[in-house]
């Protein structure tokens, strides 16, 4: 071996990286593929447009998007988001056509990129994407320039279903929906419940609300939320015990364990019930006048009992119906601002590249 | 046999050869693939004169023994719409490289001496030197191991099963010391894939935000930590054990420990693993995906610490080609690894030299002296009188950015694109040859 001098060199700080200051690609305006993407101006113009659009007439309504077109591409399974966009882009008068894997050429090994561009060779102006697979709308924007709504990809983010959660959430917390900012959920504690690992509803929802001023409690075992969880942004905590996040939260978000994504990993359920199930008598106990949020689909019995899902807390049927008037909010925005006319206010615009430019990385 | 190699002269250089401890102005000569004299300026005119040599310029420049890369995938044969070895030298050529030892994960496998020779022939149309390094196990799946012997006959320089670590303890310790009586040494890509499986960056706060499954420090500390303790129990021969694109703090420490122990470790550390982190990894960048993947700051850091006390025995690429459909895809399906080769010589003068301070010979030594010496590669990696005519020639003050539009590699799968390098390269002359000239 050849002599090895050690030196006692230590390590500057921070070298700098020999990198040019290269402009981020640009993006298709109205893509929202993390909450991220919004900055909170934005978050506000979108619950407003959410509200205009519920409650115009539904046939003026559907002269807003007449005949444009909107594709679904759904790699996974859906009931809520799939109907919910479907609705909200025809209740504005847009055409939709659906793309399921399992009837498409997709199941031909035809490419997600080669998806995309066949997609808008078709005219889609906008697509709709879940996906099983984390980031998997950004190739997807990247391939086809066209504003992506991400409708779920994998365990990363369901940005649409973190908006609906807010909107659920203000309409009850009395503040008005339009005057969203920085300070609407001060003193607000969510306690996010059950398997945070598999959840982008989890990681959508903890990105968004603190950036309105609320505390997020993640709550679960070790297997479900390991304790890096608490640091993919501000304002998260995690406690393990479910009765003191109860006790600590006016808002609790329940979620199911997502046994398709497991893995191999093997959850004790009775175990899990045990200690995290919302039942009747933990919710009377430690979180009497909390509102009860859930994404669906539930596990009646297993997250929470029959009782409590049907109970006087439980907010899950009028999540379903906030998720149409955000997912018309969010396709109007992502059409208007691709054909220029603008839904977004100036401010909001430059509230976002702020955004944009400080955000977490 | 091949047509003989006309003459060289190197004249006004900065000859900077690790081996033999020169940093000065020196001419040298180069004749029949070899290096025929190296003498103070001007002084070898008359023999260059009487060779009719060709005369190179290189005032300004500085002259060092070609580098050498001892970590690299080919793909022939099997994957041509990656990389072909004849693009691939070329690649390495415009890096300064003049030595490449190609790893046996190609289709098939590389576990004979039939595919060994077949990567050496000349119809393969290689502009430098190209090792095999052949799998550790035939077809890699760790389970019966290849004949060294013979595979060492074929010019094989190395084992490995790289992609496919070996992870039965017995059939290790066994490959160890078939090795060692073959005198061969055995390369380990240090990762337990018993607990990989889906992971596709490093485990942490980054890949839990993004959704994504994590490889954790002890999947490749971990089988360091294993291959190391069998490396302690080879009795009656000197096992040689490498470890592949160290990554980790816990491993290197692993492998600083055992060299104190007087085992024989050698390791390697990529240019991507001293420069970036696991936020380049961004909004799901394929070309920051790679096998170890990018390490949080203070495993980065420790790399580098590593190259500047010298525990590092020696820079290597990974040069990874793939083609743009396998890396424009979701992260999980993206292929893993990036190219390296025109980007190496770059980026360590400008962070060990222009960043740290590090003399020019030191980055040298890393990226080809020390390289190899770890394989045993005989005339390689110096400019002694004597040993092969590999060459770099290079401006050292040279800043210039690297596009990997422009790239000599098949494959443009890089993340190091934009980036301002330091040094470059003017001349690589591969035994006497001309392999690259900008």
């Amino acid at each position: 071996m050849p002599q090895r001098k050690t030196t006692a060199e230590t390590l500057p700080p921070a070298t700098p990286q020999p990198a040019l200051p290269s402009p981020p690609p640009p993006r298709p305006r109205g893509s929202v593929i993390s909450v991220l993407d919004l900055s909170v101006p934005e978050v506000a113009s979108i619950l407003a447009l959410a509200t205009l659009l519920e409650h115009e007439a539904p046939l003026v309504r559907m002269h807003r998007l007449l005949k444009r077109r909107v594709a679904l591409l759904f790699y996974e399974s859906s009931t809520r988001t799939r109907t919910s966009f479907e609705l909200a882009a025809k209740s504005l008068g847009a055409d939709t056509a659906l793309i399921s894997s399992q009837s498409s050429s997709i199941e031909k090994g035809e490419s997600l990129k080669d998806t995309g561009i066949t997609l808008k060779a078709l005219g889609a102006e906008c697509i709709i994407l879940r996906h099983p697979s984390p980031g998997a709308p950004y190739p997807l924007e990247q391939a086809t320039g066209l504003p992506i709504l991400n409708g779920g990809d994998g365990t990363h983010e369901h940005p649409s279903q973190a908006l609906l959660d807010l909107r659920t959430m203000l309409a009850h917390l009395g503040s008005g929906q339009t005057e969203v900012s920085e300070t609407t959920l001060q003193g607000v504690t969510i306690a996010i419940v059950g398997d945070i690992l598999h959840s982008r509803v989890a990681r959508s929802n903890a990105l968004l609300l603190p950036r309105l001023g609320a505390q997020v409690i993640f709550c679960g075992p070790p297997a479900l939320l390991p304790d890096v969880a608490a640091q993919i942004g501000p304002g998260i905590s995690i406690e393990r015990d479910f009765e003191r996040a109860l006790a600590a939260s006016q808002v609790v978000m329940m979620l199911r364990i997502q046994v398709e994504r497991l893995a191999g990993m093997h959850i004790d359920l009775e175990d899990y019930k045990g200690r995290y199930q919302a039942n009747a008598e933990r919710m009377n106990k430690y979180a009497a006048q909390a509102l009860l949020l859930h994404p669906g689909p539930i596990i009646r019995g297993l997250e929470l009992t029959s009782e409590v899902a049907d109970g006087p807390q439980s907010l899950i049927a009028e999540q379903v119906r906030h998720g149409v008037a955000i997912r018309m909010a969010l396709v109007a925005r992502a059409l208007d601002q691709s054909t220029g006319s603008a839904v977004e206010t100036r401010a909001g615009k430059s509230a976002r590249k702020t955004a944009r430019k400080t955000r977490p990385a | 046999m091949n047509p003989p190699v006309p003459s060289i002269l190197i004249r006004g250089g900065r000859l900077i050869d690790p081996a033999s401890g020169i940093d000065a102005e020196r001419d040298v000569l180069l004749r029949d693939g070899r290096v025929a004299a190296v003498e103070a300026p001007g002084k070898l005119k008359a023999a260059a004169k009487q060779d009719g040599a060709e005369i190179i310029e290189a005032g300004g420049l500085v002259v060092a023994p070609g580098l050498v890369d001892i970590h690299v995938h080919l793909r022939e044969p099997g994957q041509g719409y990656k990389e072909t070895i004849a693009t691939g030298t070329a690649a390495a050529a415009a890096g300064g490289f003049t030595s490449l030892c190609a790893m046996p994960n190609t289709v098939p496998v590389n576990d004979s001496p039939e595919t060994t020779r077949w990567m050496q022939s000349p119809e393969r149309g290689a502009v430098i030197r190209v090792f095999p390094i052949a799998s550790a196990t035939r077809g890699s799946m760790g389970e019966k191991l290849t004949e060294y012997g013979s595979l060492k006959a074929a010019g094989a320089v190395a084992v490995t099963d790289d992609g496919k670590p070996i992870l039965g303890d017995a059939i290790m310790h066994e490959a160890l010391i078939a090795a060692a009586r073959a005198g061969l040494p055995v390369i380990q890509h240090a990762e337990d894939t018993r607990i990989t499986g889906g992971c596709s960056m490093n485990a942490g706060a980054k890949a839990l935000r993004m959704g994504l499954r994590g490889m954790s420090v002890e999947a490749e500390s971990g089988l360091v930590e294993r291959d190391l303790r069998l490396l302690a129990n080879v009795n009656g021969v000197r096992a040689h054990l490498h470890v592949a694109h160290l990554s980790t703090k816990a491993a290197l420490e692993a492998v600083r420990k055992a060299r104190r122990n007087g085992l024989h470790v050698t390791c390697e550390v990529a240019p991507h693993h001293f420069l970036l982190t696991e936020e380049a990894v961004g909004d799901y960048n394929t070309n920051a995906k790679m096998n170890p993947p990018l390490r949080a700051q203070s495993d980065r850091d420790a790399m580098l610490q590593g190259i500047l006390d010298g525990v590092v025995d020696c820079i290597a690429t990974d040069h990874a080609p793939h083609a743009a459909h396998e890396k424009e895809q979701e992260f999980e399906r993206a292929p893993n690894g990036i190219t390296g080769l025109e980007t190496a010589l770059g980026l360590s003068l400008s962070l060990f030299h222009k960043a740290h301070r590090l003399p020019i010979v030191r980055v040298i030594n890393l990226l080809s002296t020390q390289p190899a010496n770890v394989l045993g590669l005989k005339g390689r990696g110096t400019l002694a009188v004597g040993s092969f005519a590999d060459v770099v020639i290079f401006d050292p003050n040279k800043e210039w950015i690297f596009r990997a539009s422009g790239s000599k590699s098949k494959s443009k799968n890089t993340p190091f694109d934009g980036w301002t390098m330091l040094g470059e390269v003017r001349c690589t002359i591969s035994e006497g040859r001309v392999a690259y000239r900008s």
